[in-house]
């Protein structure tokens, strides 16, 4: 069965994306990054340290481009103008790549994100050709909002970056997915398998994380625990679950009782 | 003269291009992108573009992040 997802015109097998940060060094964050089977890796855009180790390890050497595609994002941008320069700045670096990851965030504490801010930088961004993977909050109307501007994906948060909590509020997600007509995936928030697996089941394209795995104990191993919920969790959906009913219903027939 | 470079202040030759500064700066072998004064130079125009007194530089590159 072809389950492939398509985003931006372009066609992957994953369904879980995954972040770059975190990790304990090149290594760790390529082994983890291979064992999630992720094709689709996010990264930041940053200054250069100028009195750089010239030997030093670079995130492009170490995730190449040949085998990856990269979600530049705008992590740490409080307002429209910065989002939108560190896209600009993005895509200079990687050659003309039109494929962002849109955050710009409203409380240092929560990093929610500021929707107000997130409409102006999608707005502009989408005027300059980029393909917007826009990071949201659960609102179902900020949700179409962007899929109506023209956002190449939705991406409502399962909980706030990093805190592990898993979906908050999975009912929204549902309403979230049942109206789009982008594929929405669930990005930040999840702290383990099971939050995988659930985001999954309620219908989701894909699942995007950083701190689940990057932060786990083993990360390489919660990398491949992460696949397979992702896994998992998409037959699930399309096996068509049983409804959840008040009362029992036997599994065994009552015919042929012999007592 | 005086230029910006990511926040801090360098001294190079008038006249002196991106792609000299670059080099000075041994980048020039890494995916980097560029600004001046907030306006991006492209990869290309480096070894054209001047850079001026007071020029407020940023040169970025891609880094782990989620």
């Amino acid at each position: 069965m072809n389950d492939s997802f398509t985003v931006a015109g372009k066609t992957y097998q994953s369904r879980l994306l995954v972040g770059t940060g975190k990790y304990k060094d090149m290594y760790q964050t390529k082994a983890a990054v291979e064992a999630s089977g992720a094709e689709i890796v996010t990264v930041a855009i940053r200054r250069t340290n100028l009195g750089q180790n010239p030997g030093e390890a670079n995130l492009l050497d170490t995730l190449p481009a040949d085998k990856y595609t990269y979600l530049p994002n705008t992590a740490g941008c409080y307002n429209a103008d910065d989002a939108v320069r560190t896209c600009r700045l993005a895509r200079e670096l990687l050659d003309g790549h039109n494929l962002v990851k849109l955050e710009v965030l409203g409380d240092e504490k929560t990093l929610l994100p500021n929707v107000a801010q997130t409409y102006l930088a999608a707005e502009t961004l989408i005027k300059e050709d980029f393909d917007v993977m826009v990071y949201t909050n659960d609102d179902p109307i900020a949700a179409k909002r962007f899929e109506e501007m023209g956002c190449v994906a939705v991406m409502p948060l399962a909980a706030p970056i990093g805190s592990g909590l898993g979906i908050q509020n999975p009912y929204n997600i549902l309403t979230i997915i049942e109206n789009a007509n982008v594929p929405i995936l669930v990005d930040a928030g999840v702290g383990t398998a099971s939050d995988a697996a659930l985001a999954m089941e309620l219908g989701c394209d894909g699942i995007l994380m950083n701190t689940a795995i990057a932060g786990a104990k083993d990360p390489v191993l919660m990398a491949s625990a992460m696949k397979k919920a992702t896994e998992a969790g998409r037959e699930a959906f399309l096996a068509g679950r049983i409804p959840r009913k008040r009362y029992a219903s036997a599994s065994s027939p009552v015919d042929g009782l012999f007592f | 003269m005086n230029i910006n470079v990511n926040g801090e202040s360098h001294n190079v030759p008038e006249n002196c291009s991106a792609k000299a500064l670059v080099e000075m700066l041994n980048m020039q072998n890494d995916k980097i992108a560029m600004e001046v004064n907030r306006e991006i130079v492209p990869r290309s125009q480096y070894d054209v573009f001047t850079l001026n007194e007071n020029d407020q530089i940023e040169i970025v590159r891609a880094i782990g992040g989620g």
